[in-house]
């Protein structure tokens, strides 16, 4: 599954796309579907909507899309049931994760299960299309809370003796893009604060999503647990 | 009782007990439907067969078995008057069954034989009695035939006592002090073991009823929550339609108020760094209708060091939320073991700290100043175009990190 995420920025379909992103919004809330339709605006295609997990699975099969919005808690088992069932059948669409919830283990989940970003849903309607043309063009969207929680995370790992892998270490690069994504920068903000490139920041954010999906699973569980017993 | 209700439905006629108008377990009235007599012959057939060394009691009990309760019944309500002729019905079994025992000897002894009878009939309608629970289940029985269940009940348990009493007592006569003893343990046990559906059904009610009342209680919870805060809030926000400013304002307390209640039901507010910096985020959305993201890292006890830094904090947030317009502020902590770094962010107009007029105070004392007497630091960059950022850094001489 990673690998192919890995090498999708340079398919001829990501550096080939043409006319607008298209689109399948999955949320239980039909008042919040047709609220994200209108902000999204014309910057976007939604070519489908589902409402539960079971229904998401289907209308992402027929339609492919190119991003599905996907929110954490959903009837019938969650974003997470949908990832597991079309992530490793579709590689080709992409997931950005959309939740009310900050709750620290809802976010790690859907991260660790396929999504390639994760906002919250007060997030602005220009923001929002920005974030998924970002994604449907094979990056990664970090949202300040999220890159927190990752900052806090594996500071938590670091603690534990048993961190060897380089799976279960940010390097003081990826900490020093977090740390600035954390404080609100954009990319490009953040390109110009370290004096590296856009795209480079961009490999930083993919690389760290990577180590938490892949990073291990004891670990990041147990920070997860223990943050929301804070 | 509903006397035009046939089970001859389909094409095959089945034999089936009824439940409604029934006496017993419905046998009679099954066979009459099926035959298309009267129920009453029936029943005067069974008893005679019954004085007839027994037949009609042991026909009555293999139709009992083989015979399936009518399906179509279920939806037919229960018959509360037959508690009563079920009793006399069974009455008049018993002694019908007694009398012929007596009359013909039978090789038992009569005088054993009727206590059998009787403590037989006891349990039969004790047990009768969980069955009889679980169809009450399916029809949604209201709480009015538990008065009828619990004479059923002391009827069975008067009628074991007795047997069992008479079992020992009577026709065995056995010696003295310990016969009564024994007859006394004897009548206990039966009691014990017949009334067990019944304090099996006591349990089960008790505990339906306990949950029920702490479901109740939590429901009230909730639906009072709602009510003090979100319905609240709703009314407000109506008052509110030409202000968008205030309606924002409203609709974002309550959210931050009602995710503590859903996220964090436990949090003690103010105690460490992270719900310092998210209660002074939270006045300042409040006092000034601004959307502030606070995102922590890490957390601590509070001491005075990070005090100075949450009111350095919320100064910085009040200045952004002041001349920052609409756009989002974001607040970033990172409380690390030797230092606590904080960040404020807007993407206001911007400024240039320099020519901060020596009057305009705010700034310079309540977030320069207060960390320099700290023993802390800040930094003030800022922009045409790109907003205000301050950078708070206070290092921290114990290491107290949680």
């Amino acid at each position: 599954m990673t690998d192919d995420q890995r090498s999708e920025p340079t398919s001829p379909q990501a550096a080939s796309r043409s006319g607008p992103v298209r689109v399948v919004l999955v949320d239980d809330h039909r008042m919040f579907r047709s609220g994200v339709r209108a902000e999204l605006g014309d910057a976007v295609e939604v070519v489908g909507e589902a409402e539960d997990a079971e229904q998401a699975v289907t209308v992402i099969t027929a339609t492919r899309p190119d991003v599905v919005l996907l929110d954490v808690h959903l009837p019938g088992g969650g974003g997470r049931a949908v990832l597991s069932a079309v992530v490793g059948q579709l590689p080709d669409v992409r997931f950005l994760a959309l939740s009310v919830s900050d709750a620290p283990e809802d976010v790690i989940a859907v991260i660790r299960g396929g999504a390639r970003g994760y906002v919250t849903k007060s997030i602005t309607g220009p923001e929002l299309a920005a974030a998924v043309r970002r994604v449907a063009d094979g990056d990664v969207v970090f949202s300040p809370r999220l890159a927190g929680f990752v900052l806090d995370a594996f500071a938590a790992t670091t603690d534990v003796a048993t961190v060897d892998e380089d799976l279960d270490r940010l390097s003081q690069r990826e900490r020093e893009v977090l740390r600035l994504i954390a404080r609100g920068y954009t990319y490009k903000e953040v390109g110009k604060a370290l004096f590296i490139s856009v795209k480079t920041v961009e490999t930083h954010v993919s690389a760290v999503l990577r180590k938490l999906q892949l990073s291990n699973r004891h670990e990041l569980t147990r920070w997860a647990n223990a943050r929301r017993l804070v | 009782m509903n006397d035009t209700t046939t089970p001859a439905a389909g094409p095959v006629a089945r034999l089936y007990r009824r439940s409604d108008g029934r006496v017993l377990a419905g046998v009679a009235r099954g066979l009459a439907d099926h035959l298309g007599v009267d129920v009453l012959y029936v029943r005067l057939a069974f008893v005679v067969l019954a004085a007839a060394s027994g037949a009609g009691v042991v026909a009555y009990g293999l139709f009992w078995l083989f015979a399936p309760q009518d399906p179509y019944e279920a939806a037919q309500p229960r018959d509360r008057e037959r508690d009563l002729t079920m009793l006399l019905a069974l009455g008049s079994l018993t002694v019908g069954g007694l009398l012929l025992l007596a009359a013909l000897g039978l090789g038992l002894n009569p005088g054993l034989a009727v206590p059998l009878v009787t403590v037989g009939v006891g349990v039969v309608i004790l047990w009768r009695q969980v069955d009889d629970d679980a169809r009450e289940r399916w029809r949604q029985a209201t709480g009015t035939d538990r008065v009828g269940g619990a004479a059923r009940a002391a009827g069975g348990i008067a009628l074991v006592v007795v047997g069992a009493g008479a079992i020992l007592v009577g026709p065995a006569n056995l010696d003295g002090t310990s016969g009564g003893l024994v007859a006394a343990i004897v009548v206990a046990l039966g009691i014990a073991l017949v009334s067990g559906p019944w304090w099996m059904r006591m349990a089960r009610d008790l505990t339906a009823e306990r949950n029920a009342r702490i479901r109740e209680q939590e429901r009230a919870e909730v639906a009072a929550h709602v009510h003090d805060s979100v319905l609240h809030t709703l009314t407000l926000i109506q008052r509110h339609v030409d202000n968008p400013r205030e309606v924002g304002r409203l609709a974002r307390s309550q959210e931050r108020e009602l995710r503590g209640w859903l996220y964090r039901p436990t949090a003690t507010a103010g105690a460490t760094m992270t719900s310092a910096l998210e209660q002074a985020a939270a006045e300042v959305e409040d006092a000034h209708g601004v959307a502030i993201e606070v995102v922590v890292v890490g957390d601590s006890a509070l001491d005075d060091r990070l005090l100075a830094v949450r009111d350095a904090a919320r100064e910085a947030l009040v200045n952004a939320a002041k001349y920052a317009g609409d756009s989002a502020i974001s607040v970033y902590a990172e409380v690390e073991p030797d230092q606590v770094t904080v960040f404020v962010r807007d993407r206001g107009p911007g400024f240039d700290p320099d020519t901060v007029p020596a009057d305009r105070l705010g700034l310079r004392q309540s977030v320069v100043g207060r960390m320099d007497r700290h023993g802390g630091r800040s930094t003030i960059r800022s922009g045409a175009g790109d907003g205000t950022e301050i950078q708070l850094e206070m290092p921290r001489d114990q290491r107290s990190t949680t």
